[in-house]
């Protein structure tokens, strides 16, 4: 009676073992990654968590038209073109640098954005994507202000902490805590360091198009002296994705596309029109 | 003394001959897309198939997401545009080796047979006929196949805009080296 027990046990695994226990049984126990939280490396006009990969160079063209309670002879702002151009690349599997140039300030650019955590289930579990973004930025506008102004004083930069969690297929959410460092700034009375939160989310309607919306909070300066009035960016638009390419659609109330123009220094207004129509595209190459 | 041994070797070479079924666990399958424009091709190392030396069923399960492909953006299209692996994480084949009287897996040799069944992609199933290899070395056995698939038989949308960059015919090639 043992014997039969025991021969029983033995031999039921051998006999028994489908399809589906043999291929959990070979995948099972992996890491698996988080993908495509969000479509392009911004979420509108800031970034996401996402990068490019290793050996792949993604070359962007964003751009704003001016703001539509310009009137009619304005053409609704279409008459105003501001561009921001820039080659971004992927040197390893957690660390992307980039090169751009805007009309914004006619501002230079750097990037650099380390992935620190990376979402996943399976073996090992984590709950958010984490990236830490840093940029500088150099504008180079003729100064014809009669004293001397050197390099560093045209020089601005960011760092920015940013922490996304994919919910589900459809749904992505970021947060951004940031801070903006000017060396030079309008006026005495203005704050050379700013601190802001951003927020953005993806929702995914189709297979390839999905509802972006991006928010950055600056906290005002404890002394509120700032010389200029500027407001919150806010941004809404689409993601249309065509294999290769990503086209982004957007209405926002900023102008500028880098971090140091658009939370510092927005002055387009929801309320009362100041809205620009804006798209980037982005095209990937794969170098190796 | 001498009895039980020979009891127990006899009851152990019955063990091996009621096991029929074949197991694999390092089963390789990969496609191949030619176009003019770009050629695709993408590798799964971890399909795993049952095959039945007895009857001649033969079953092969993978994951769409363990293809792996050179480019990473194209591996995540694959996945979230294409097969949709989050809503169909799986894809499969179950069927018959058609001829299993010209296949002896007891004896080295190649066999081929034609492979009939149920082949399952992105969710749609379709009746598929292929032929097949059977390779037998050492008492160890190695099936390949390859056959073509369209991507529009299992309602696998491409938009116009990249149609010039996948082709129509897809080559799918299966290696399941069998471990018993």
């Amino acid at each position: 009676m043992y014997f039969f027990i025991v021969f029983l046990i033995f031999s039921t695994p051998v006999f028994a073992q489908d399809i589906d226990d043999l291929l959990e049984e070979v995948t099972g126990n992996e890491t698996e990654y988080t993908t495509a939280t969000f479509k392009s490396t911004r979420i509108i006009s800031g970034h996401s968590i996402e990068r490019m990969p290793i050996g792949q160079l993604d070359f962007r063209i964003s751009h704003r038209f001016g703001e539509f309670n310009s009137g009619a002879y304005n053409l609704w702002g279409l008459d105003q073109a501001n561009i921001h151009f820039s080659l971004e690349y992927g040197i390893t599997n957690w660390l992307m640098v980039g090169l751009g140039r805007g009309t914004y300030e006619k501002t230079y650019d750097g990037l650099v954005k380390m992935t620190i955590l990376r979402q996943s289930k399976g073996d090992k579990v984590m709950p958010v994507s984490l990236s830490y973004l840093t940029t500088m930025a150099v504008n180079s506008l003729r100064w014809d202000k009669p004293y001397e102004l050197n390099f560093w004083n045209r020089v601005s930069y960011v760092h920015q902490i940013l922490v996304a969690r994919k919910f589900n297929e459809r749904f992505s959410f970021e947060i951004n805590p940031t801070y903006v460092h000017r060396n030079m700034v309008g006026t005495e009375m203005d704050p050379n360091d700013l601190w802001a939160v951003g927020a953005g989310a993806r929702f995914k309607l189709t297979k390839r198009i999905s509802l972006n919306a991006e928010y950055y909070y600056v906290i005002p300066p404890i002394h509120d002296y700032r010389s200029s009035k500027t407001y919150n960016p806010l941004s809404v638009g689409f993601d249309i994705e065509t294999g290769g390419h990503v086209f982004q659609l957007h209405l926002t109330n900023s102008l500028a596309m880098i971090e140091k123009g658009f939370i510092g220094e927005t002055t387009g207004q929801w309320t009362n029109g100041g809205i620009h129509l804006g798209f980037n595209i982005t095209r990937v190459f794969a170098l190796k | 003394m001498k009895k039980i041994f020979v009891i127990l070797a006899l009851l152990a070479s019955i063990n091996v001959a009621a096991a029929p079924k074949l197991v694999s666990k390092t089963g390789h399958v990969w496609f191949y897309s030619h176009t003019p424009v770009e050629d695709i091709e993408a590798h799964n190392r971890q399909s795993v198939s049952i095959l039945n030396t007895e009857t001649g069923e033969i079953q092969i399960s993978i994951l769409i997401k363990s293809f792996e492909f050179k480019v990473a953006l194209m591996q995540e299209h694959f996945n979230e545009n294409y097969m949709e692996s989050s809503k169909f994480p799986k894809s499969s084949f179950k069927g018959n080796i058609v001829h299993l009287d010209k296949v002896d897996f007891t004896k080295d040799g190649t066999y081929t047979s034609d492979v009939a069944g149920d082949l399952t992609i992105h969710g749609v199933v379709k009746k598929v006929t292929t032929s097949g290899t059977f390779e037998v070395k050492d008492g160890k056995v190695t099936a390949k196949a390859k056959f073509i698939v369209s991507p529009k038989d299992y309602e696998i949308v491409i938009p116009s805009l990249v149609e010039s960059k996948i082709a129509k015919e897809i080559e799918i090639t299966v290696e399941l080296p069998y471990t018993e």
